[in-house]
């Protein structure tokens, strides 16, 4: 048995993470700690950026909105998570209930339907509907697993933005929705100058960041939780054995509606969030590239890992949306022949599948994994051996079905 | 040796027993009444009869084929019988699905009534009015979807109500882990990657009430319940010989120890009944032994019922008080390990028919 050959302590799985005083802080106080951990990024960001390399590629503000933009993704990368690292249920149509989170705001603060309601209150209800929506697409796919259940899935993912393009009396067809009311801050009153420092603009982005920051802070914080609750461990029991998981007492047809559940309510947090920053809403903003880029964010950030998800789906945004467009500015500053006429942004799929291929060549638990989940990937490739032929990017699903 | 194995008093002495003997004459645990499967054209288990006293060990045995695992699946409800059924404290847990037919009208009547009445209303109302419409559209559906998931997720008024309209499904695997049955596996299947620790308190997930907001809030309760949980469960890896491995990863535990830690998880669920299927396969005879003393302490000490599917005759003879017999999917033989080792059917079916 390789099992045995193991030593014991090579299994050992420490809860805290790092040792020492400062782990031994942050295992037992999780929530203070996320919430210290991320206001201290909120706050360095926009103080990196004003420094020389970072300043030159463009102003604070701008720089401040891309890190809001970045924070949907961050959002939905978390949410996805939930359902992929957590549970180990596939899900390529993840962008569908972002569009939900996001026509839901949509429909109840716009010119469209004349209804405004204000954000605060919409955000939960977009995080709501959504919630529901992933029940009602999970519902149907519990005896699915693996491929099975990423195929449906993905056709969810379609059909969604193609009623919301082709219902046009109820949706306002591609034109999409626009209109939509910027959130305000509760007590002031911001119409006359937008200008101010605490109102939501578009010249504004500073309100956004901070009611990211805070949102990212929330839903790391309950995640992490859930992760560590009866819930989180039926989770990962399903993913790793269903029937045992079944035989143990756990509901599996009300766990995995709570995985879809939770994650799409996350994607509907984003959504609202989305819609109300970029004040427009439109079907091609939910198109399968969506689900793909989020799915691609959990995987190399590292399935699993809360932090590391969180950071993969930062440093991928920031990297295709920001990174790419600087590049083309910077080779064209320099007149290199053939490098100038090459629009980086337009090869960015071509740099995802090199960045995923390698990853699982070289790092198949992803840029910062689980402990956990590295163990997995390690034991089985190094020990076993024929056990799990290759390391499977999107191992849990598979799982399942091999004993 | 094969003496002393064989005497059925042994393994069991501690002082618990005798009480049990009597409750035995009592209550019958787990009745399975005239079970049979057929798989197509293949019946796999023909009328089969088993009856688990409360407060004994009962053995399944049989030469390979016999359909002693697919007996045993039946009884765990991850397969439904062809015919026959299982009842366990006197309540029907495993059938045939009856008057399944009704169960679609009950969550589809509620989605139709609501648009048969929402639709006309509306024309009422308000015929132009966009919100109206989008208004009824949405409690029309909700009441669909709402009815379906009922249907899908089964609460217990959900299944209540079938049961008061004379619908029978039977008890799917968690159900079974609630009611009080425990089972481990044949093939170990241990949550490899989670801890020991972690193993068991998913073992105890039925007997644990905290819920999504209960830990999304980590309320006092929840902590409780965690600490109450990581407690009980040390006790249980204490009570199989685990006890200090709390952190071990699952698959780096020996392959005895895997067993063990299959049988901490199942206790963690409180069962009554507790299902053990070939629990010292691929043993040596030491992880034997301790096996064979460790089901026999279970029952001393946590008072528990077992039932168990075993090859390893020592263990078998050694711990059970009684014993049936399958062979090509029939019951051949039932009785205390002396009658059935002495029954020439069984010997038949072990050795072969005497040369005629």
């Amino acid at each position: 048995m390789s099992a045995q050959a193991a030593p014991l302590n090579g299994g050992r799985i420490s809860r805290g993470g790092v040792r020492g005083p400062i782990g031994a802080f942050t295992s037992r106080h999780r929530s203070i700690t996320i919430i210290l951990g991320m206001a201290l990024v909120t706050a360095l960001l926009p103080l990196i950026v004003t420094l020389p390399p970072l300043s030159g590629f463009s102003a604070q503000t701008v720089w401040i909105d891309s890190f809001s933009k970045a924070g949907i993704f961050v959002l939905l990368a978390l949410g996805l998570n939930v359902v992929v690292g957590m549970a180990g249920l596939l899900d390529l149509g993840y962008a569908a209930f972002f569009a939900i989170g996001a026509y839901t705001y949509a429909y109840g603060a716009s010119t469209f339907t004349d209804l405004h309601v204000p954000f605060w209150i919409l955000l939960p209800i977009g995080a709501v509907v959504a919630a529901v929506f992933g029940i009602l697409l999970g519902a149907p796919t519990l005896r699915l697993r693996g491929d099975y259940l990423a195929i449906v899935t993905l056709g969810f993912g379609e059909i969604v933005p193609i009623v919301f393009k082709n219902a046009s009396t109820w949706t306002n067809g591609t034109n999409g929705i626009a209109g939509i009311d910027r959130p305000l801050v509760p007590g002031m009153d911001c119409m006359p100058a937008a200008g101010q420092a605490l109102c939501f603009g578009g010249t504004a982005p500073v309100p956004y960041y901070v009611v990211m920051a805070v949102l990212i802070t929330l839903v790391l914080i309950v995640l992490y939780r859930l992760q560590d609750s009866r819930l989180g461990r039926s989770w990962q029991a399903i993913r790793e054995d269903e029937l045992a998981a079944a035989s143990n007492g756990v509901n599996t047809v009300t766990t995995k509606l709570l995985a879809f559940a939770l994650g799409a309510s996350t994607a509907g947090l984003a959504g609202v969030f989305g819609a109300s920053k970029l004040v427009f809403v439109s079907p091609d903003q939910f198109l399968f590239q969506v689900s793909f880029t989020v799915l691609a964010m959990v995987v190399l950030g590292g399935l699993g890992n809360m932090w590391g998800v969180a950071l993969g789906a930062f440093i991928i945004y920031m990297i295709q949306n920001v990174f790419l467009k600087q590049l083309n500015n910077f080779f064209d500053g320099f007149h290199v022949p053939i490098l100038s006429d090459i629009d980086f942004l337009q090869y960015q799929f071509l740099l995802y599948g090199v960045a995923l291929v390698g990853m699982m060549l070289l790092r198949p638990e992803g840029l910062f994994p689980s402990r956990r989940r590295a163990a997995e990937l390690h034991t089985s490739a190094d020990l076993a051996g024929s056990d799990t032929e290759g390391p499977d990017p999107l191992g849990p699903e598979g799982r399942g079905d091999e004993a | 040796m094969t003496g002393q194995a064989g005497d059925p008093t042994t393994p069991a002495a501690p002082a618990g027993t005798p009480a049990v003997a009597d409750v035995r004459d009592q209550e019958v645990l787990l009745h399975a009444k005239a079970i049979t499967k057929r798989f197509g054209g293949l019946v796999a288990v023909n009328s089969a009869e088993l009856v688990v006293p409360k407060g004994s060990i009962v053995s399944l045995i049989g030469p390979n084929g016999a359909g002693k695992t697919t007996f045993f699946n039946v009884v765990a409800g991850i397969l439904d019988p062809t015919d026959g059924e299982i009842t366990f404290r006197g309540r029907r847990m495993v059938a045939r699905p009856e008057r399944a037919w009704i169960e679609p009208f009950v969550w589809f009547i509620p989605a139709v009534i609501a648009i048969l009445v929402l639709l006309p209303l509306q024309g009422v109302l308000a015929p132009d009015n966009i919100e109206a419409q989008l208004l009824v559209a949405t409690v029309a559906l909700g009441v669909l979807i709402v009815s379906l998931l009922m249907g899908i997720v089964r609460p217990p008024w959900y299944d209540a109500l079938l049961h008061h309209l004379g619908v029978f499904k039977s008890a799917r695997p968690n159900d079974m882990a609630k009611a009080g049955i425990g089972r481990t596996f044949q093939n170990i299947r241990l949550f490899q990657n989670m801890t020991v620790l972690e193993n068991v308190m998913v073992g105890m997930h039925v007997r644990l009430h905290s819920n999504l907001l209960d830990a999304a809030l980590s309320t006092p309760r929840q902590a409780r319940e965690e600490a109450r949980a990581r407690a009980r469960a040390r006790e249980l890896l204490e009570l199989v010989g685990l006890g200090g491995r709390d952190d071990v990863t699952a698959r780096n535990l020996p392959y005895g120890d895997q067993r063990r830690l299959e049988i901490a998880r199942a206790l963690g669920a409180e069962p009554v009944l507790l299902l053990l299927d070939e629990p010292t396969a691929g043993m040596n005879p030491n992880e034997t032994e301790t096996t064979r003393q460790l089901i026999a302490k279970l029952r001393a000490e946590l008072g528990l019922t077992i039932l168990l599917i075993e090859h390893d005759m020592r263990v078998v003879m050694g711990v059970s008080d009684r014993i049936t017999v399958l062979d090509h999917g029939e019951c051949i033989a039932e009785g205390t390990p002396e009658e059935v080792r002495a029954d020439p059917r069984v010997i038949e079916a072990y050795l072969g028919a005497p040369a005629a």
